[in-house]
């Protein structure tokens, strides 16, 4: 027989602890949080909805420009509508369009609170040290295990779906954006404010301008993450491709999978184009004379 | 020296860099050195009793190694770094009780600065450097960039003033640090080691340059540097500071030759003594003659008593009578009594003796021979 880890005290009670804890938030808070985060709903609801309305040689074509204006290349413009239109082709048009929806609104969520989360960061040593593990702990737990708490509260659906993606999402935004503001030269920092800037101003002219590149490299992560999170947020209510592959699963039909695993990838490549498109050109007039 | 010309009044400035700050301050004033401090506090002593003036329109040079708080003096001026204790009063009001309101427009308004490392913003062109800190003071953008152009004509850069920072070689990303420092029109100028990281023809240029402006718009320069060539050249006053000391203020001539103490002696041994001497150190006083005086008998009843002498023509010409011209006046060159007297050294390779002026008129005559004798005895006084 082998020597199991003797048991040192019985952990039923801490977890029967943390348990009763949480169930008490959801018994007391949970109707607050939910009224709290309707907007966000409504915002995830008009924004697929839209997205579905709108004809897909519309949507083709927006993308299309995106891409052209971010990278200045036919080719790369090209290749994002061929591959848009093959999701199309696929059948797999407002699965996409739902699971565009649901990045779109989870990235927007987690960039307009993951950057001023960085510029914080960036701001104080002491915040910073409190916040690396946090992220590290953020990143590195099994998404799953997110999962619970926010089905708990909010039952199987959209809101716990877009929550979670958000918070498994956002370390590299602020991340990348402590670290860019971290990174700006000194000395153009210590110009400015001799020459009488304010803290805000100093901000707003001088350290976020000098950080967009990392701050675009950021950006363009958490939109990644967010993309991939949308298989496992499909198990709590997401719907949209993730749910064909999850179904794909359930009734082991390989082509489902496949063919919703492929518009996956094509929506991350040409969202990754776009982003990367544009960080490179937030970084040119940095480069230039190099 | 009277108060009113005193631009910049330091007294008894101390920073001590650390979190027991209070315990290493007690121990400073019971007299403990750097090191004692470090040991005993874990607090590094960055100045130490810093106590001197600056006067108006002077260029006051703080020179020091690496490490000896040159930089963290400067940076008091403008309070990007905070004293421990001390006062700083600039045309009479201390700095350091200014409030946040009034810091921000003494910054903007009456004091600029210029950086090793030009410190400009990669992401704007070289006008919108320039009128950086006009836009910081508010000032309505046409007038701004008016002004801007000025500036950048100033200091030799037109053409380029759409050109990225990057796209410019080190001395012209100086040149617009430097004319974004005097756009703001303040009264005192910072330069920490402004010249430092430039190639050595391209830092004397800007050296000619700073000079050149200087005597025409008389700002107060506050020079940090650690070439001692470079102080000497562009100080009208110098302070040496050591592990956050002051060892000694003074003109050129005064640290060369009255060292205040065995590290600045050492400190100053190497240097090329020519480029601190000036001509009215050296020059021997002659006789001055219209050319009609100037007979052959008289010229050389003259000779015997003086060196030399000079003969001013009808229309200003003026030539010198030396006995190796045996007499005869002949063209030379003119060099101003305050240049210094390694700028002759060429014209007196090509001519046996020259004049010296004082604002034009001729008083004497500077030879070889004077020369020589004066370097000799300023080494062996250093």
């Amino acid at each position: 027989m082998t020597d199991n880890f003797p048991e040192i005290f019985d952990t039923r009670g801490l977890r029967f602890a943390i348990d009763d804890g949480f169930n008490w938030i959801v018994a007391n808070y949970g109707d607050l949080l939910e009224q709290i985060l309707m907007p966000l709903l409504k915002l995830l609801g008009t924004l697929e909805i839209f997205l579905q309305w709108l004809p897909w040689y519309v949507t083709v074509s927006v993308v299309a420009a995106l891409t052209y204006s971010a990278a200045r290349d036919l080719k790369a413009t090209a290749s994002a509508a061929v591959m848009l239109l093959a999701i199309g082709c696929l059948g797999l048009w407002n699965d996409a369009m739902s699971t565009i929806a649901l990045m779109l609104a989870a990235t927007v969520v987690a960039v307009t609170t993951g950057i001023p989360l960085g510029i914080f960061m960036a701001r104080s040593d002491r915040l910073r040290s409190m916040a690396l593990p946090l992220l590290d702990i953020m990143q590195t737990l099994p998404i799953f295990v997110y999962l619970i708490p926010f089905v708990m509260l909010f039952g199987p659906g959209k809101i716990p779906a877009i929550l979670a993606t958000v918070f498994f999402a956002i370390p590299p935004v602020i991340r990348l954006t402590d670290l860019g503001i971290r990174q700006v030269d000194g000395e153009v920092v210590e110009a400015i404010v001799a020459f009488g800037a304010t803290p805000r101003q100093k901000l707003l002219k001088v350290q976020i301008p000098l950080a967009l590149p990392t701050i675009m490299a950021g950006i363009n992560q958490t939109t990644m993450m967010a993309l991939s999170m949308v298989v496992i947020a499909s198990m709590i209510g997401a719907g949209g491709l993730g749910y064909q592959v999850l179904q794909g699963i359930q009734r082991l039909e390989v082509s489902r999978g496949l063919l919703a695993g492929i518009g996956i990838v094509f929506l991350a490549v040409i969202f990754d184009r776009i982003a990367q498109a544009y960080g490179r050109r937030a970084q040119k007039h940095l480069a230039t004379g190099e | 020296m009277t108060a009113a010309d005193i631009k910049i009044q330091v007294d008894k400035v101390f920073k001590i860099f650390g979190g027991n700050a209070c315990g290493a301050m007690s121990l400073v004033q019971s007299g403990a050195g750097k090191a004692e401090v470090l040991e005993k506090t874990g607090c590094v002593l960055g100045l130490s009793n810093i106590d001197f003036s600056i006067r108006t329109g002077e260029t006051f040079v703080i020179m020091g190694l690496s490490g000896s708080g040159k930089s963290t003096l400067i940076r008091h001026f403008n309070r990007l770094i905070e004293p421990t204790s001390g006062s700083i009063r600039v045309d009479g009001e201390n700095i350091l009780d200014m409030n946040t309101k009034q810091l921000l427009a003494f910054r903007r308004k009456g004091i600029s600065m210029v950086f090793q490392r030009f410190g400009l913003l990669p992401h704007q062109t070289v006008l919108e450097n320039v009128i950086c800190g006009l836009v910081l003071q508010g000032m309505d953008r046409r007038e701004a960039l008016r002004r801007g152009m000025e500036q950048v004509e100033l200091v030799g850069l037109k053409g380029f003033e759409n050109r990225f920072p990057k796209q410019l070689s080190g001395g012209m990303q100086q040149r617009v640090g430097l004319a974004r420092a005097l756009a703001t029109q303040a009264d005192i100028l910072l330069m920490d080691e402004a010249f430092s990281a430039l190639d050595p023809l391209i830092k004397s240029d800007m050296q000619e340059q700073l000079k050149d402006i200087q005597a025409r718009l008389k700002k107060t320069i506050v020079f940090i540097t650690h070439d001692l060539d470079e102080a000497l050249h562009l100080g009208d006053r110098i302070a040496i500071l050591k592990d956050g000391e002051l060892r000694q203020v003074g003109t050129g001539a005064d640290v060369l030759f009255r060292p205040a103490d065995e590290y600045v002696e050492r400190f100053v041994r190497k240097v090329d003594i020519s480029r601190a001497v000036h001509t009215h150190g050296a020059f021997v006083t002659v006789p001055v003659l219209r050319a009609v005086e100037a007979t052959e008998e008289r010229c050389a009843a003259l000779l015997r008593d003086a060196p030399g002498l000079i003969v001013v023509d009808g229309d200003g010409g003026q030539r010198v009578v030396t006995a190796a011209s045996l007499g005869k006046p002949i063209r030379t060159v003119s060099v101003e009594a305050d240049t210094l007297i390694g700028q002759s050294f060429p014209h007196l390779q090509a001519n046996d003796a020259i004049i010296v002026t004082r604002a034009g008129m001729a008083v004497g005559i500077l030879s070889r021979e004077m020369v020589f004798r004066t370097l000799a005895r300023s080494a062996r006084a250093a």
